[in-house]
């Protein structure tokens, strides 16, 4: 599974190096800023609770092998 | 962790698998205190953090407080300050099976600081965590740019780590343990009541990687209960490697949806799968319920063995359960009241959560020494045990 992990990486870096050129391709952003009202409404945070959902992932690293990607970043609307 | 000599048995362990997690974790801190996890491009806003927390459960009574302040100072520039304490009252399995009861303290600082430039910010971070046995420092850097109309955001973070890891009762046992992580992260909206994200973590740690205290335990006819003890050997490094991916979707109704896949693998030959599902509903403009449920599945390290056939019968001996093979669920609950444009002075948002969370460890392959009754070694019933975990959460922001 580390194979097909590090077999991956050269293709996500190939999607995101895709994604971060877009601004040079037809497709343009499709979700207007002010169409964002239900991304910024907190029920749709990832990290809504701040320092309580970052001690849930202290309470799992101590139990479990596994580390890394809890996530906390991304979630809202990326509107501003 | 705090291990304890305890005379005349040995020494004990801490809370469990304490010292390859305590780097991890504090990444994890810092990943979430100063990355912007709302929207890139702009600064977190001003607020004050501020958590009790209490874990209860499998012999461990772990509570504390914690506090965060975060203050922005001119248009680019946020720094923020934590406190953060964990009591610990410890009688696991893993104690009770060659020590006794302790209790001990750990102290955590952070420090950090975010910068707002253009469409991207800059977050450094620094945070040490003291023990009686135990020191760890954590720095943390990272950058997440928006772009896309504001529809992508890819974060991208570093932290290296030096723990410096000692031994109750043994003055002369010092040994350092080194750790560097590597994280991607995506987030992108995909219509105006979706969004998506990916993660992808590697982490390599080199040096004492296991628990001094610690022991696994070998045949041995010779003595009376049919078994020994043997200190615990672990190999000096590590490479993990973890993929996650999450979605979140706004119902027709002001409520929520999340799901989450993480898959992880590393050079022990662990390998693991996380599933996490969790709904957010709002009963009223101003009060919220959610649950959660979370499954997670793991099989074994390589070296790992409840029982080993002889003393030193391979070069990396680890009896610890979490390096076993094992599942976990968790139900979760909560009560989250929001006040937005309060007539409190000063605050501009209040925000007060009651979280509460059960969760239950079933072992496949880790047998519990410390049943009642006479069993041949190997046939002891297999170990579980189930945790309550509360946390109580008030947010202000000015």
């Amino acid at each position: 599974m580390m194979r097909t992990l590090k077999a991956g990486l050269p293709v996500l870096t190939i999607v995101l190096a895709l994604l971060a050129t877009s601004g040079c391709s037809d497709i343009k952003p499709w979700v207007k800023p002010y169409e964002r009202d239900k991304l910024a409404d907190p029920v749709m945070s990832l990290s809504r609770h701040g320092n309580a959902d970052a001690y849930m992932h202290h309470v799992y690293q101590s139990r479990e092998s596994s580390r890394g990607s809890e996530g906390g970043s991304g979630g809202g609307c990326g509107c501003n | 962790m705090v291990p304890r000599v305890v005379p005349g048995v040995g020494v004990a362990v801490t809370e469990p698998h304490r010292f390859s997690f305590m780097g991890r974790w504090l990444v994890g801190l810092l990943w979430l205190m100063v990355s912007p996890w709302v929207a890139a491009a702009t600064l977190p806003v001003d607020k004050v953090d501020m958590l009790y927390h209490r874990y209860e459960g499998g012999g461990m009574l772990i509570d504390g407080p914690s506090v965060l302040v975060r203050k922005s100072i001119g248009p680019q520039v946020s720094v923020s300050g934590q406190y953060y304490v964990d009591s610990v009252s410890a009688a696991s399995v893993d104690v009770l099976a060659t020590a006794s009861e302790y209790k001990e303290e750990r102290t955590e600082l952070t420090a950090g600081v975010d910068y707002l430039y253009e469409r991207s910010i800059l977050s450094l971070g620094y945070t040490n965590s003291t023990e009686n046995d135990y020191e760890a420092n954590t720095v943390y850097f990272s950058v997440s740019q928006e772009f896309f109309g504001g529809m992508s955001t890819i974060t991208l973070g570093y932290a290296n780590g030096w723990d410096e890891v000692r031994q109750r009762g043994n003055d002369s046992f010092e040994e350092d343990a080194d750790r560097r992580n590597y994280q991607l992260g995506l987030s992108q909206v995909i219509t105006t009541n979706s969004l998506i994200g990916f993660d992808f973590e590697v982490v390599t740690d080199e040096g004492f990687l296991q628990n001094p205290y610690r022991q696994n335990r070998f045949v041995d006819p010779n003595d009376p209960t049919s078994f020994q003890y043997q200190p615990e050997r672990y190999p000096e490094t590590r490479t993990s490697y973890s993929l996650a991916t999450r979605a979140l979707y706004y119902l027709p109704y002001r409520a929520s949806i999340r799901a989450e896949y993480r898959y992880f693998s590393d050079t022990w030959g662990i390998d693991s799968s996380t599933y996490e599902l969790a709904y957010v509903h709002a009963l009223s403009p101003r009060w919220t319920v959610e649950g959660k449920a979370r499954y997670y599945d793991q099989d074994q390290a390589d070296f790992y063995s409840d029982l080993y056939a002889f003393e030193n019968s391979q070069t990396h001996l680890a009896r610890d359960k979490e390096m076993s093979s094992f599942s976990g669920i968790t139900l979760g609950g909560g009560l989250v009241y929001e006040w937005k444009q309060t007539s409190l002075p000063g605050i501009s948002r209040l925000q007060a959560s009651l979280l509460v969370d059960w969760l239950d460890f079933e072992y496949d392959n880790f047998r519990d020494v410390t049943a009642p009754g006479n069993f041949l070694p190997g046939e002891e019933p297999l170990y579980s045990f189930d945790a309550f975990v509360t946390r109580a959460s008030l947010i202000l922001e000015y």
